[in-house]
């Protein structure tokens, strides 16, 4: 150790702004490369190199399980006929619904959960582990046991329905539920996750704010609005921006719960794009479907990152 | 130890370590394995094929996948032109795109030289599983597994003297298994929301799963019995007005009915499994599945023996049913195609097929089936035989994943989902067959 420590101290009169010189062996651009390099050529090989390779399919008819069949150059066919499709459009209308509702409600649940937890009061420590356990869970586990659970005939939650007077449906085979069912689940499984994150968001605000706002007398109301609410935005906007992106590509829950039925009313894109990808192996057909998907999520994601360096600047 | 003695303790390690890893790859050389789906049947191969182990020493390995992710597998496999099976029992389906892609090896040859003759079997199960393109002599598999739709029903329930006098005085006619689909929805309506034994019960199990084949393997039952036809059978890929004709509308149309007037709730999204749960539990008094299910029904402790009868699919204006079941392949990519061709002429052999049906498989070799008192041997054979007579398969065509996702969506859309009517439905179904067939280049 001794040895390792004198290798790297820098020689006596040496300029303390050019230490790198004077040590022996890698330099410290090498040694940067070097800890870098697998990264970068693991999401070249893994990341770059697939989306390159899915952007190239999506201009041409291949098909997976046809390796032998003549692979021929289609232009932008596949994203015509993918944009003209009317089955596209009600999957992202689907798509559209499933988001907009599982996050509202995970914001909503979550921040009225995050206030909650934010306040000492016993039995805390067992209520914040409690709430988390849902967001630990597979997806794909959360769906088949849901599935069960909204079995009409001995499913858990038609009995705690028929037990406040309500009851004679079925959750998953009817298809003005059913778009709500996997609303439901996918809000009961990912609302401790938003909640998670406010909270780190209302336990970072420095307390003098409130401090101040007691001493301007402002109500409880006025400190909520004026000071909990802009210090927190900038971790709403985090939870959105993570759970669109989730949302969007939401795909095993879903899966497992309804598998796209009844019909097609709980069909989201992704489950869409896997069907033409391993069901129909229309490969360059479902990668036009898969480039169009992944633009919309970048697109979103921009207007999210925009909108939260805003709020931070405020 | 001294340094001899540990020189030959160690010469000794070597030599046994040896002698195992060469005992082991000798067993790999003399291993073959079978692909197929994990179900009653299978459990039934793996204690015929001991005979074939014993009478060539060649040891068996299986590789079994539960259904609902049966054909992903296994198309996967062949697709990326894997070695993990060396014999595969596939779907009837795959037959087109198996041969299309050379994923099988074609056996005339084969059968020629074991003397192996297509004509000692059932046709529809010749045509059904061996032959692309149909109707031509060139073969891709051994008819191995007969099977096709048909229903089982609660006989001890349809034996009430209370019901069946009631049923008399509803419908003026006994209270027995449904001969036409007309009846069959009676019986189902009769049951529906009953309380049987103290507890509530509905009328039949029907297929209506949306995410692999499962509703299209119900709804075809119907609507084949009513003049439905995938093509003009004069004219190839000529669908217009035979997908969509009136009769096909009709057959959907009645499936809808069923649905609606006779599952049980929740009976959204039910195959094989879904129906035999459904069945064994009590829940309904008809079951629509595959006759493979048929033996484990029968000795099954809750509602199997006397408790089960057994019928065939109901007539509209027709009758048929759909086809079920599978030959037997070598994989083109197996190392060992040899001893792959070598079990399939043992399983060809009569003696053999015999035994198969004995031990809960179904042969489709004539000579076995039309033996003196086969229908009596089990209380599902005359059914058996009788649905054999009568079948009736989808596309097999290389598309045929595009043919059939397209069919289940356009089918549970109407029949589960409640949207559209069953002309609009088929209508759109022959457009999107049409597109397939067009970018497969066998349309214009």
């Amino acid at each position: 150790m001794k040895s390792f420590v004198l290798s790297w101290r820098a020689p006596a009169g040496a300029s303390p702004r050019a230490p790198a010189l004077a040590r022996p062996g890698l330099s410290d651009r090498t040694l940067s490369w070097l800890f870098v390099g697998p990264t970068v050529v693991l999401l070249l090989a893994f990341n770059i190199f697939p989306l390159l390779w899915t952007i190239w399919l999506s201009f041409t008819n291949y098909r997976a399980n046809r390796p032998g069949a003549e692979t021929l150059w289609l232009g932008l066919a596949n994203y015509r006929r993918v944009l003209g499709d009317e089955a596209v459009w009600e999957n992202m209308r689907t798509t559209a619904h499933f988001l907009c509702w599982s996050i509202s409600l995970q914001l909503l649940l979550g921040f009225g959960l995050a206030l909650m937890l934010n306040r000492r009061f016993r039995s805390h420590s067992f209520w914040s582990t409690a709430i988390l356990l849902p967001m630990m869970l597979a997806p794909a586990v959360v769906g088949t046991f849901w599935k069960y659970f909204f079995e009409p005939q001995y499913g858990i939650f038609n009995r705690i329905v028929e037990f406040f007077g309500g009851g004679g449906f079925t959750m998953l085979g009817d298809t003005q539920l059913s778009p709500w069912a996997i609303v439901l689940v996918d809000t009961w499984m990912w609302t401790p996750y938003v909640m998670l994150l406010l909270l780190a968001g209302l336990r970072s605000i420095p307390p003098y704010l409130y401090e101040a706002a007691e001493i301007d007398r402002a109500s409880e109301w006025t400190k909520f609005w004026r000071v909990t609410l802009p210090m927190v935005m900038p971790f709403i906007v985090l939870a959105l921006l993570f759970r669109t992106i989730e949302n969007f590509k939401m795909f095993d829950l879903v899966d497992q719960l309804t598998n796209g039925g009844p019909g097609s009313v709980t069909e989201l894109a992704s489950i869409h794009l896997k069907r033409e990808a391993f069901e129909k192996w229309r490969t360059g057909h479902a990668s036009a479907l898969a480039i169009i998907l992944f633009v919309s999520i970048y697109g979103l994601s921009l207007v999210a990152v925009r909108f939260l360096e805003k709020v931070k600047q405020r | 130890m001294s340094f001899r003695k540990s020189k030959t303790a160690i010469a000794a390690g070597v030599f046994a370590t040896a002698a195992l890893m060469s005992a082991g790859a000798q067993a790999q050389q003399k291993q073959l394995t079978l692909c197929w789906a994990a179900w009653d049947p299978a459990n039934a191969l793996v204690e015929l094929s001991k005979d074939f182990t014993a009478k060539t020493g060649i040891q068996m390995k299986y590789e079994f996948v539960p259904w609902p992710n049966f054909a992903q597998r296994m198309l996967n496999e062949l697709n990326s032109k894997g070695k993990l099976c060396d014999l595969l029992i596939g779907d009837s389906q795959w037959i087109g795109s198996a041969a299309t892609e050379g994923h099988y090896l074609k056996l005339n040859e084969f059968f020629d030289k074991n003397n192996i003759k297509m004509a000692d079997f059932m046709p529809a199960t010749v045509l059904g599983y061996s032959e692309w393109p149909k109707h031509t002599p060139n073969y891709w598999a051994l008819p191995a597994m007969g099977d096709a739709v048909a229903f089982t029903y609660r006989k001890d329930w349809f034996a009430k003297p209370e019901l069946q006098a009631e049923f008399k005085q509803k419908y003026g006619r006994e209270l027995a298994p449904p001969k036409t689909w007309d009846e069959f929805k009676q019986v189902g309506q009769f049951f529906q929301g009953r309380v049987i034994d103290g507890k509530k019960v509905y009328g039949a199990a029907l297929y209506t799963e949306r995410g692999s084949e499962g509703i299209t393997m119900g709804v075809t039952n119907a609507m084949y019995g009513y003049g439905f036809e995938y093509e003009n059978p004069k004219k190839p890929y000529d669908m217009k007005g035979w997908v969509n004709s009136a009769s096909a509308v009709k057959g959907l149309k009645l499936y809808k009915d069923l649905y609606d007037c006779c599952t049980p709730p929740g009976h959204s999204n039910a195959y094989m499994t879904e129906d035999l749960d459904a069945y064994k539990s009590g829940q309904v008094a008809m079951q629509m599945n595959f006759i493979a299910f048929f033996p484990g029904i029968a000795k099954d402790p809750q509602v199997g023996g006397d408790k089960t009868g057994f019928f065939a699919i109901p007539k509209g204006d027709k009758q048929f049913a759909q086809l079920g079941g599978q030959g037997i392949s070598v994989v083109k990519y197996s190392d060992k195609k040899e001893m792959a061709l070598e079990y399939m002429k043992w399983f060809a052999q009569p003696t053999v097929q015999k035994k198969w049906w004995d031990s809960g498989g179904f042969t489709c070799l004539s000579s076995v089936l039309n033996a003196p008192g086969f229908d009596k041997s089990t209380p599902y054979a005359k059914v058996f035989l009788d649905s054999m007579k009568i079948v009736k398969d989808f596309w097999a065509e290389p598309t045929y994943a595009q043919l059939l996702l397209a069919m289940q969506n356009r089918v549970h859309d109407y029949v589960v989902a409640g949207r559209g009517t069953p002309q609009a439905a088929l209508d759109a179904l022959e457009k999107d067959w049409e597109e397939v067939f067009k970018e497969d280049g066998k349309l214009k």
